[in-house]
């Protein structure tokens, strides 16, 4: 199976440890991996901060890239999220503005074949056990694109539940977002920040030493804030956990 | 709308303080966490929940795509029922109308049910101007009425108060306007609950005229629903001599079997309840019994200008159940009161700024109000996509573009304040079109790593002031992928 990796900009750029955790979990699993050198940004953060026109050439840059290959996998919740739900309200819309059907028809391809990382393994490669080690106590964050958005439901805390060593303890008030929220973070600082504050607590008070979640993104907010409030908790992307084994373990 | 929140400060700014108060803080999140976990447990107990919601969604739909049919039709048959309608296609219309009934029935008081439509065009306020004391009858509005207050949540307004600051208000403010307080009034509820009961008491034996708005209106029998939990609807409802009741157009359902979806939809969703303790149900007037005059205040006030609107129009679904308010992270933080407007929480935050427009301050920040968690659509017992909504208005915001205001197609314009924002987006937009430039930024950020602020100044302060940015690795991770071939190179 040919799949390509999107790995989102925010990762690329900032989080290249995720991206090869990515690589080297789904090759241990034997999947061939192409990263399309192409790739650049989905388009969410315009899109959801009102520029829907300014998204549109970046979700048929998505669709040229990535319209080859069998499956896309990504990393990211929200990302995924982006290409399966909003790429098709785009193609709609632009429907609705008496554009025709040629946006709708360049990006509908890409939308069934995109997948989130824990569903590509999970409902793809029918894995929950993918043989990783990580002797650590984690609580899990469900993000929430990845939750209420591609419904991912209990994916990854069945994979996680499936790592030797790794004691996972459940997060109060779990479902509840962390604040980051794109553009919010910075629009409405304040209330952002508090959501954050509140996520980190429920999150030092399950004594876990690390707070896992499938979204780099809202780990960057969460991350920050445990930083500034000098918590000895540490983020880490699911990914790094299920690509950690006894002979390559993560830290 | 109401003149009451004009000149609010943009979200932001109003959500700064009230993240600070710590009182508000508790208040809203021992309110809010209870209610939401009750009204889980009252929909899980529904095997047909998805079921209903989609046929409430529907209904609503259907309604609306044919409102102005079923309008003609609830006139008809209110009409023919005894009572008589009136058209306000806004506020201050509907206000007059209001003022001048009263004042036909020479009584210069009222009493009223707890309404949205009436505190949405400010009516107490305007009756003031005209001599006229209306008195609020549920509980939690006479707290804020008591308290020169605002409400801060569709179903509990006084949600922000704690029975401390409700027992000094009743203490404080009850003589003012009736029947005092009891001497060494405590703060347990069923105290408080006695007092504000012997208080009102009064009220609905005198009132001669009440006021209220109502839940649903049955287009084919011409039949107005209340629903309540404290029996002062009731009150209000059959005691005085001549009942207004100010409803939105899109309350409409069109017939008495449609009222099965919502009265298991709606208490569900509000009070986590299985029925509502009082459903009040009349149709026109009846000799000998109840109110002798019913006049029917059909009210715009923008909801026109909202169906125009193709993906907007879905929030003319709402049946002001609050459950979005009562699940929103948002909210739970910045109170009721920085939305500006009788509507707060997810639903204010599309509500107010289709109904008003989005010109002020407050109503162009109020489509940012949110993370866009979409725990408010979960709930939602009619479906409205409120993340979707919001982030049309957003467009709305930043692009300008199609609208109909007060009947009129226009053409808006962009918000002012979005330039350096439009710029930044367009600079992305084009980078990110151009992996090469993309590139270029990425290994200019990761050679100057070590020269990087460890806070940013300017706007960036907004994530600095609180969070520690993130740290840029040595090499983006197309670099390393060129340079080991994804890692089959040998190279780490």
């Amino acid at each position: 199976m040919r799949v390509a990796l999107f790995l989102t900009c925010v990762n690329d750029t900032l989080y290249p440890d995720t991206g090869r955790a990515v690589v080297k979990l789904l090759t241990r699993l034997g999947v061939e991996v192409d990263f399309p050198m192409a790739q650049t940004c989905c388009g969410q953060a315009h899109y959801n901060t009102g520029y829907r026109h300014e998204a549109e050439p970046l979700a048929r840059h998505f669709s040229d890239v990535f319209g080859e290959y069998e499956a896309i996998v990504t990393p990211s919740g929200s990302c995924g999220a982006m290409v399966r739900e909003l790429y098709p309200r785009m193609g709609e819309r632009a429907r609705a503005e008496g554009r025709g059907d040629t946006l709708a028809a360049t990006l509908a391809p890409v939308v069934p074949k995109t997948y989130e990382l824990t569903e590509f393994l999970v409902d793809v490669l029918g894995v929950t056990d993918v043989g990783a080690y990580y002797p650590h106590k984690v609580t899990y964050h469900p993000t929430c694109h990845g939750l209420r958005g591609l419904g991912l439901g209990d994916r990854p805390r069945r994979l996680l539940q499936a790592v030797e060593g790794l004691e996972l303890v459940e997060l109060p008030g779990a479902d509840e977002c962390c604040g980051f929220g794109g553009t919010f973070a910075l629009k409405n600082s304040d209330v952002s920040a508090a959501m954050g504050a509140d996520k980190v607590r429920n999150a030092e008070s399950t004594g876990a030493e690390v707070l896992c979640a499938a979204d780099n993104s809202c780990l960057m907010h969460i991350g920050g804030t445990m930083a500034r409030l000098e918590t000895d908790m540490r983020p880490v992307h699911i990914a790094e956990i299920l690509a950690s084994t006894d002979k390559e373990p993560a830290v | 709308m109401s003149g009451t929140f004009v000149g609010m400060p943009a979200f932001p700014e109003a959500a700064h303080e009230a993240v600070r108060n710590e009182t508000l803080r508790g208040n809203l999140r021992h309110a809010t966490h209870t209610i939401r976990a009750k009204r889980a447990k009252a929909v899980a107990e529904v095997s047909d929940w998805a079921a209903l919601r989609d046929a409430g969604k529907r209904i609503k739909d259907h309604t609306l795509r044919h409102l102005d049919r079923y309008l003609e039709q609830l006139e008809a048959s209110v009409t023919a029922a005894g009572g008589t309608v009136h058209w306000a296609a806004d506020a201050d219309e509907a206000n007059r109308i209001v003022a001048g009934l009263v004042k036909e029935t020479g009584e210069s008081e009222v009493v009223k049910v707890k309404s949205m439509a009436t505190q949405e065009i400010g009516l107490n306020e305007a009756l003031e101007a005209e001599g006229i004391r209306a008195y609020e009858t549920d509980l939690a509005e006479l707290i804020v009425q008591l308290g020169k207050d605002r409400p801060s949540h569709i179903l509990v307004p006084a949600i922000h108060r704690n029975r401390g600051e409700i027992r000094d208000i009743f203490e404080r403010e009850m003589s003012e306007w009736g029947r005092p307080a009891p001497e060494g009034l405590t703060d347990t509820p069923a105290e408080l609950a006695e007092a504000a009961r012997l208080h009102l008491r009064e009220k609905f034996l005198r009132a001669k005229v009440g006021i209220s708005g109502a839940n649903f209106m049955v287009a084919e029998t011409g039949t107005l629903v209340v629903v309540e939990s404290e029996g002062n609807g009731r009150m209000c409802l059959t005691l005085p001599e001549t009942l207004i009741s100010v409803v939105g157009i899109e309350k409409i359902v069109p017939t008495w079997r449609d009222l099965e979806v919502f009265l298991q939809t709606l208490p569900r969703s509000s009070t986590a309840e299985r029925m509502n303790p009082y459903t009040s149900m009349w149709t026109g007037t009846t000799d000998e019994d109840g109110p002798r005059d019913f006049h029917l205040v059909l009210l715009d006030n923008g909801r026109t200008d909202t169906l125009a609107d193709e993906v907007g129009r879905q929030a003319l679904r709402c049946i002001r159940c609050s459950a979005c308010l009562n699940v929103c992270p948002v909210y739970e933080r910045a109170g009721g009161h920085a939305y500006g407007s009788v509507y707060p929480g997810p639903i204010g935050a599309i509500l107010s700024p289709q109904l008003r427009g989005t010109q002020s301050e407050i109503d162009a920040s109020l489509p940012y109000a949110s993370s866009l968690c979409g725990a408010c659509y979960e709930v939602c017992p009619v479906a409205i996509d409120i993340p979707e909504v919001l982030v049309h208005l957003r467009e709305r915001v930043v692009e300008g573009g199609p609208a109909v205001r007060e009947g009129n197609k226009v053409v808006l314009r962009p918000a002012k304040g979005h330039a350096a924002e439009r710029a930044a987006m367009r600079a992305a937009r084009w980078a990110f079109t151009h992996p090469g430039a993309l590139r270029g930024g990425q290994r200019l950020a990761s050679r100057t790593r070590r020269i990087h602020p460890r806070s940013l100044p300017g706007p960036g302060k907004a994530w600095s002031g609180t969070r520690e940015l993130p740290a840029v690795p040595a090499e983006p991770f197309r670099d390393w992928w060129q340079r080991t071939q994804g890692g089959k190179g040998g190279a780490k």
